[in-house]
């Protein structure tokens, strides 16, 4: 599985916000950075299909070598995670993961109960999402995306609302099941900490390439710990 | 495919009131071949000149709607910038919704059990106080200056413009304006006159000509509290419309036509009065006087509005029920001295049958509304800024003016005096308000959710069925109360496509209003203040229940 961004061009108003050319290879995290304003949610937005009316894009999207520019949201497989968790507020957490899985499939209940398993929180099938805290959540609104079977992986700086110690553990835990599944990864981010953390290579929304600061001794602690 | 749902909307909205006018100004020049006359003549403009009260009723018209709607505005403006931000005021914004459910009638007969010559008011202070053991001989109801009908819309006018007020603080910035206002020297009031009024009231500007064009053409209102002989025009045209004599109808419609010039002219000068009070506001605001000395009379002023106005209605209705079971029930006591319940037994076999075709009538226009609602803000993502004047247009364009002619269309075409044509006649009026309690929160909505379903591999079907729908439970129930109080409030277009043979409980209780029978008034009155109020009820009831265990789906 991998990502193609080919000559991809985001405009506004004619002005180019956004201008990539990039292989994302599967399990490898590609981090956009970026001030806020800079375009970089726009190119995720484009990338998941759903761009606001005022901006155009030319450029293609390749997804598995398919091209899935055209392609509606709903059939690019591409699962996306924002800031916030965006679980749906009437469905209780089973529901919400039984939401993003496939019809399909053959035992539900039990794809349901494992992924739950995987991210440490077995038999909260029945509970209310609101009842859960911030990183429960987050947890849940990832293992609700990895079900749907994505063939890649969209992040819109979804650690930024955590607190530093949970921030570390999510991050591991997003970018470990990412791995696993080979996934491609579009991490978009303003914390230095979330790209050093994801190990591959870091653009701006131009397509240059950053090096990012040194470590200092803090975050070389938080991450062996 | 999906711009179906909008125009769909659009065509119920515009295309019955245009109709209807059309339907107007060929009688009013004297072609009708409904009635065998297809000669175009200045005959009914003649007789309608002839009439020798035109000349009050028109002033009636005008009075008694711009006294109403200034009244109304000046309350509105008001209770919000004296009280914003206070927890009196929470308060009020609260108890708001059964203020709106309530329908105009119901209200018009409470007030008027309650400041009748006869009324508790008079009771309450006789003989001690006045003196009276009789009821005094003062016409307080029915007065021929009008006051007791301006008294009466501004109860029911006060709690929709607060409401569309509500709705356009946030997007004023009304709260921090008034703060930094009053930071800088300003009185609470002055404050936000100075530097929010502008712009809230370029947001309710539409709500305003609706509620000056009612004022200026309500019948059912007029009807049990306003002058009599002459009438307010509106009136009048019904009293023709309905008139054994069917060459009357040719005068009703040239009456309709200069209901609504005469509705057209008052919204101009109204628009007019725009202008020069900005360009006086705007010096004002310039020249830095700080009002501060203005709380101390405006605040009371403003609390005390808010206040009769709660007292008004809440014993106004208190009135209706003590009314429909009282048996004797003598001028100074201030209760009956014999309670009964004969009044509802009386009416029980009617009472069924007809609360059944209103809710009927009500359920189906409210849902056909919130369905073209739904579909309509589905096809248009964005705001759509012309369309929603559009919106207005039922609510603008008097009633008395356009229905006469759409009742003449439904007549030609057989389609009248059958419940299903009330329940599209309602579906004009409707519509409008489904749309506009809905609007806000469909696009408060967080797309993001969306875009999560969609990426998740949701169609587009899934995402509104499954996650958008869902997530405005509340608000759809809201939708569907309101749409159905307004149903269940419309007099005209059930007397008038109805053509006699349709009743509802709005339609009873108003014809009962000239019978003097206080004891029948007060069952059907309550009656149709209940049901809508039943539903509003029903409506918050069912999503908290649904939503019982989901934290996330309670308002936030």
């Amino acid at each position: 599985m991998s990502l193609d961004l080919d000559n991809l061009v985001i405009s506004r108003e004619g002005r180019p916000m956004v201008a990539l050319s990039c292989h994302v290879a599967p399990g490898e995290v590609l981090s956009i950075m970026g001030p806020s304003g800079c375009g970089k949610s726009t190119l995720l937005a484009a990338l998941v299909g759903a761009l606001p009316p005022a901006f155009s894009m030319q450029g293609r999207v390749v997804l598995n070598g398919r091209d899935i520019t055209a392609v509606p949201t709903h059939a690019r497989r591409l699962g996306i995670l924002f800031q916030d968790d965006i679980l749906f507020p009437h469905l209780s957490v089973g529901a919400n993961l039984g939401f993003g899985l496939p019809r399909s499939g053959p035992d539900r209940g039990q794809a349901i109960s494992t992924a739950l398993e995987e991210a440490g929180l077995g038999g909260l099938q029945a509970r209310d999402p609101a009842s859960l805290s911030g990183g429960q959540r987050a947890r849940v609104a990832l293992m609700r995306t990895l079900l749907s079977d994505p063939l890649g992986l969209l992040l819109d700086e979804p650690f930024s609302k955590l607190d530093s110690a949970l921030r570390a553990q999510m991050r591991e835990f997003v970018f470990a099941r990412a791995r696993a599944r080979h996934l491609p990864v579009v991490l978009v981010t303003h914390d230095l900490e979330d790209a050093r953390a994801a190990g591959g290579p870091v653009l701006d929304v131009l397509g240059n390439h950053l090096s990012l600061p040194v470590s200092s001794p803090a975050d070389l602690s938080a991450r062996t710990s | 495919m999906a711009r179906i749902g909008l125009w769909a909307a659009l065509a119920v909205l515009a295309l019955p009131v245009l109709a209807g006018l059309a339907g107007v100004i060929g009688p009013a020049f004297g072609y009708f071949p409904a009635l065998g006359s297809t000669q175009i003549s200045p005959e009914p403009m003649r007789a309608l000149f002839a009439w020798p009260g035109l000349g009050t009723a028109m002033r009636l018209s005008v009075t008694t709607g711009f006294l109403a709607t200034a009244l109304s505005l000046a309350l509105t403006v008001l209770i919000v910038a004296a009280w914003q931000g206070t927890q009196s005021f929470l308060w009020v914004t609260r108890v708001l919704a059964p203020f709106l459910a309530l329908p105009h009638a119901a209200a018009a007969f409470g007030l008027a059990f309650l400041i009748a010559p006869s009324g508790w008011i008079a009771r309450a202070l006789s003989p001690w106080a006045t003196g009276w053991d009789r009821p005094p001989d003062l016409l307080l109801v029915n007065d021929p200056f009008g006051f007791a009908l301006v008294a009466g819309l501004v109860l029911k006018e006060v709690p929709f413009l607060l409401l569309m007020t509500l709705a356009a603080l946030p997007q004023a910035d009304s709260l921090r304006s008034q703060l930094v206002a009053r930071a800088l020297g300003y009185g609470r009031v002055t404050g936000w006159l100075k530097a929010v009024a502008p712009r809230v009231y370029a947001q309710i500007r539409l709500p305003v000509y609706a509620v000056l064009a009612y004022s200026m053409s309500v019948v059912d209102v007029a009807h049990i509290l306003g002058p009599t002989r002459p009438p307010t025009l509106a009136v009048q045209i019904l009293e023709w419309s309905t008139h054994p004599d069917l060459a009357m109808r040719f005068q009703a419609a040239a009456g309709a036509l200069l209901q609504l010039g005469l509705v057209l002219v008052a919204l101009a000068v109204w628009r007019g009065a725009e202008w020069g009070i900005g360009w006086l506001g705007t010096r004002w605001a310039a020249g830095g006087a700080r009002g501060q000395k203005l709380d101390i009379v405006l605040r009371p002023l403003g609390a005390a509005g808010a206040v009769l106005i709660g007292l008004a209605v809440g014993l106004g209705l208190a009135g209706l029920l003590v009314w429909s079971f009282a048996g004797l029930w003598r001028f100074p006591s201030v209760w009956p001295e014999v309670w009964t319940l004969r009044n509802w037994a009386g009416q029980s076999a009617d009472l069924g049958r007809i609360l059944r075709d209103t809710a009927v009538i009500a359920f189906g226009s409210t849902a056909i509304a919130l369905a073209l609602a739904i579909a309509a803000l589905h096809a248009s993502p964005g705001a759509g800024g012309a369309r929603l004047g559009l919106i207005y247009l039922p609510l603008i364009v008097p009633q008395i003016a356009f229905l006469p002619g759409l009742a003449s269309f439904a007549l030609v075409l057989g389609l009248d005096g059958t419940r299903m044509a009330v329940m599209l006649a309602h579906l004009i009026f409707v519509l409008p308000y489904v749309y506009l309690v809905l609007a806000d929160p469909w696009r408060a909505w967080d797309a993001r959710a969306g875009v999560a379903a969609a990426a998740l591999g949701a169609g587009p079907v899934r995402v509104l069925w499954s996650v958008r729908l869902p997530m405005l439970t509340r608000a759809l129930a809201v939708a569907f109360a309101v749409g159905f109080a307004t149903s269940v409030a419309q007099y005209l277009p059930s007397l008038l496509i109805g053509a006699g043979r349709v009743s509802t409980v709005t339609t009873e209780a108003v014809a009962l209003a000239s019978s003097g029978n206080r004891r029948l008034i007060g069952v059907w009155a309550a009656v149709q203040m209940a049901l809508p109020m039943a539903m509003f009820a029903l409506c918050l009831a069912v999503p908290a229940l649904l939503f019982r265990y989901r934290q996330g789906m309670r308002i936030a």
